[in-house]
């Protein structure tokens, strides 16, 4: 059997699609279709007494035929002897038995890892914090470990007295903390034409929500004695090989939301999200958000830099592609049940998602379980917040016939997210860019979910 | 490194002298004035007016050179490899360069799009290739180089002649013959302010319906079984507990699964099939062209039912034909129908079918 480092084999409770074989699958499939548990248990007491290796069964809860499960009946050594002592691991690391969640690059998609993509695992997360760790990655000219008493933050241009900050001097400024979500402008842009990959991971999975903290970009170009009025425009310009460059509004930086940050979930932004400096830049696409940020500069037109002129440019019909598209539209994505899981069983579900929009709050989720012909509003879970992610939660009971999931989010200005349809009547299917369409999830009658697209 | 900038830097002195050592009233301690050398080092932005841009020059011989010793291996002795990364020269012809509009833009079977056919500014060009370029040594050139290398790549795509030298001082008249100048707008609600003078209304308009949206939900997508397996096992890409487990993607669906799902490759069954009889063959073609996800037999969803459209516009079907064809708002109420591109023989036969009644 195939285990994770440090997995020990008799211990691992796996997911009984792992010790099925084919006749068992089918059996499993025919009866659960009749509701016969019974014959459930069976096929799966079946493939274990098959297995070479003997497995705990958890999953299916099955009745006890000795006169109770033995993970009830037989102590464990968890239970009987004497656990691992404090600091055992200076910094804290997930459970082993966790070892699938991981990010993951999509196949094909990029010839380089330094000019890529790592996809965060949404099905497999929890409210609306994404885990540092678990955070997507893109990168355009591969990612550094900066010496943070080396980095500098400068900024120049229409300002009275162009400056220079360490570390230490922005960290002593008043700081904020914010959740926002970051959303790369190009993810779900392999699904833009038709049906492209399998799971939620790489549909949606370039997005990720922090709490953020640092100092307002406003305070830092107010110490420098900014031209507000005629400084319409701020480049901003990262630290690395690539040096990536974005132009701003000033308008959302004199709103005060633009942060200049170094903390992400408590503690300091971890390397491949800018260790030790980035832009944060609430509701906007994430490639405005410079990473190993070291210059801002004011001036009175915009920059047209690579990332604006040739790509992040969206293609339109008429072959005029619009430039300087920044917002994130109101979107929703569920990811539980998702594409690439399977359900054992009929019965109650928890149908989960996650909702967001660079204009504002989300107001509302609506889900289908219909492919769209009726809808039931959705539970918003707390806290929802400004141009961050919004967990959704709505019951459902599976009757073991197909079905096809859905979400739409609307937001507070009262968009409410487009179907393929209207996004292709107004886009076509070649803008690559801000596709923020209604994701279809179909249930299969043997229980496997597939990511589809209706007509 | 930049030392060329006099002109700027000598700017940059000039606001310094003034302001240096002016301390913010509110923050005092924090943060010093730049030096003109700190400011030179870094500020290497070049806008689309050309403010940033060092003098220098170079000519499309000498980047040649250039380009095969330090950058062919990644883009094609001629920009044009898909290797490694996508495509910089290729899709531009003579005529987009007297019109500022790449045709081959409009062309939905046209492969890929080069640099080349999208860039609209030749200062977009010069600033990257000057930050980032080459990929493994970058910020390593020298402007000259740069102008060299600009150059090169301008020539093959006959934007500038094979004996061209380019400079800053001729640069703004290479400007006016880039392929694509004029694809680009703003006119559009994405950019978070109103320095563009784009829109605030978003263009699409979704509404919140609740019950009975469309008539039928239909599969047109999804992947084939052959890439079941494509991004590895999934079931070893979710978590081991849960409400769902990963499916395990190194087997076949098993074939009763299969052929009780979804009969194959094919759409799998809706979630509630269609129980319509074709007996006219335009009803078949209301599917086909998705006329069924707006309209459904007798009831309104975002359009019209078919029973009133055929109660109105009884014996009208070149009317009818027309209205499909072109779309329109205002009759039925204030969404707007969309353009249809079905092939005439096919709107002409749904024309006639709710000419005559629309029957089911």
């Amino acid at each position: 059997m195939n285990h994770p480092d440090g997995v020990n084999a008799g211990r691992v409770q796996r997911a009984p699609e792992h010790f099925l074989d084919r006749q068992g699958i089918q059996t499993v499939v025919a009866e659960s279709k009749q509701g016969r548990r019974d014959f459930i248990r069976s096929a799966f007491a079946a493939a274990a007494a098959g297995a070479a290796v003997p497995v705990a069964l958890a999953q299916g809860n099955p009745v006890p035929t000795e006169g109770g499960d033995p993970n009830i009946l037989n102590l464990p050594e968890h239970a009987t002897g004497l656990g691992q002592g404090v600091a055992t691991d200076g910094y804290g690391k997930p459970s082993k038995y966790e070892s699938n969640v991981q990010r993951r690059q999509s196949p094909g998609l990029t010839q380089t890892t330094q000019a890529s993509v790592s996809f965060a695992p949404l099905q497999s997360l929890f409210g609306i914090v994404t885990p540092s760790g678990l955070h997507f990655e893109r990168h355009h000219q591969g990612w550094w470990d900066i010496d943070p008493s080396k980095h500098r933050f400068m900024i120049n241009g229409m300002v009275k007295s162009p400056k220079v900050f360490t570390m230490d001097e922005i960290m002593r400024l008043p700081s904020v903390s914010r959740f926002h979500f970051i959303e790369c402008g190009a993810n779900t842009a392999v699904e833009w034409g038709n049906v492209a990959v399998p799971t939620v991971q790489y549909t949606h999975g370039m997005i990720s929500c922090s709490e953020f903290t640092g100092v307002p970009l406003i305070t830092l170009l107010e110490i420098a004695g900014a031209d507000l009025k005629n400084g319409k425009f701020v480049l901003a310009e990262g630290g690395d090989g690539s040096s990536m460059t974005r132009t701003i509004p000033m308008s959302l930086i004199t709103s005060g939301e633009v942060l200049v940050a170094y903390g992400q979930n408590g503690e300091m932004l971890r390397p491949e999200n800018g260790y030790p400096l980035r832009l944060v830049v609430p509701g906007v696409q994430g490639v405005s958000w410079v990473k190993y940020l070291r210059r801002v500069e004011v001036g009175d037109q915009p920059y047209a830099a690579k990332d604006e002129a040739v790509h992040y440019i969206d293609l339109m019909p008429d072959g005029q592609h619009r430039q300087y598209t920044n917002i994130q539209e109101c979107k929703s994505v569920v990811t539980t049940p998702s594409g690439g899981q399977v359900l054992l069983d009929k019965g109650f579900y928890n149908i989960t998602g996650l909702a967001w929009s660079g204009r504002g709050k989300v107001k509302r989720v609506d889900v289908s379980v219909d492919g769209g012909r009726n809808w039931r509003s959705a539970r918003l879970e707390t806290p929802v917040l400004s141009k961050a992610l919004t967990r959704f939660n709505i019951d459902w009971v599976w009757d073991g016939k197909p079905a096809i999931i859905q979400s739409r989010a609307m937001d507070e200005t009262g968009f409410v997210q487009p179907t393929y349809q209207q996004l292709r009547t107004a886009r076509g299917t070649r803008s690559i860019y801000h596709n923020n369409a209604i994701q279809s999830w179909l249930v299969q009658e043997n229980g496997e979910v597939k990511n589809v697209q209706l007509s | 490194m930049f030392s060329s900038r006099k002109a700027w830097i000598a700017a940059a002195l000039c606001t310094v002298s003034v302001w240096a050592g002016a301390q913010s009233a509110a923050y005092p301690g924090i943060g010093r004035a730049a030096t003109t050398k700190e400011v030179a080092a870094w500020d290497i932005d070049v806008r689309p007016d050309f403010k940033g841009l060092p003098p220098g020059s170079g000519s499309v011989e000498k980047g040649q050179d250039l380009w095969e010793a330090k950058c062919a291996h990644c883009h094609g002795v001629f920009g044009e490899s898909n290797e490694v990364f996508s495509p910089i020269i290729g899709g531009t012809t003579a005529e987009d360069v007297k019109t500022g509009r790449v045709a081959n833009l409009r062309r939905t079977d046209f492969p890929g799009r080069t640099t080349l056919m999208k860039v609209a500014t030749v200062s977009t060009l010069w600033d990257y290739i000057n930050r980032a370029m080459p990929w493994t040594s970058p910020k390593s050139l020298k402007p000259d180089e740069v102008y060299a290398l600009t150059a090169y790549l301008l020539s093959l795509a006959y934007v500038v002649p094979d004996n061209f030298v380019l400079s800053d001082k001729n640069i703004a008249e290479v400007q006016q013959r880039m392929p694509n100048r004029n694809g680009m707008t703003t006119a559009h609600a994405l950019w978070p302010g109103k320095e563009f003078k784009g829109t605030a209304k978003p263009d699409t308009a979704n509404v919140a319906c609740m019950k009975d949206c469309i008539p039928e939900a239909k599969v047109a997508s999804m992947l084939p079984a052959h890439a079941r397996n494509a991004h590895g096992n999934l079931a070893e890409q979710n978590r081991l507990i849960g409400q769902q487990h990963g499916v395990d993607t190194t087997q076949p669906e098993g074939k009763a699964v299969v052929a009780s799902a979804s009969g194959g490759n094919a759409a799998p069954a809706p979630a509630k099939p269609a129980a319509t009889k074709a007996v006219d063959p335009a009803i078949a073609l209301l599917s086909k062209h998705n006329c069924t996800a707006c309209h459904a037999q007798d009831r309104k969803i975002v359009g019209p039912s078919f029973a009133d459209i055929a109660k109105k516009h009884a014996g009208k079907a070149d009317y009818l034909s027309g209205k499909i064809r072109s779309g329109g708002a205002g009759v039925w109420g204030n969404v707007p129908m969309p353009p249809q591109t079905a092939p005439d023989g096919d709107i002409k036969a749904i024309a006639n079918w709710l000419a005559a009644g629309a029957a089911k």
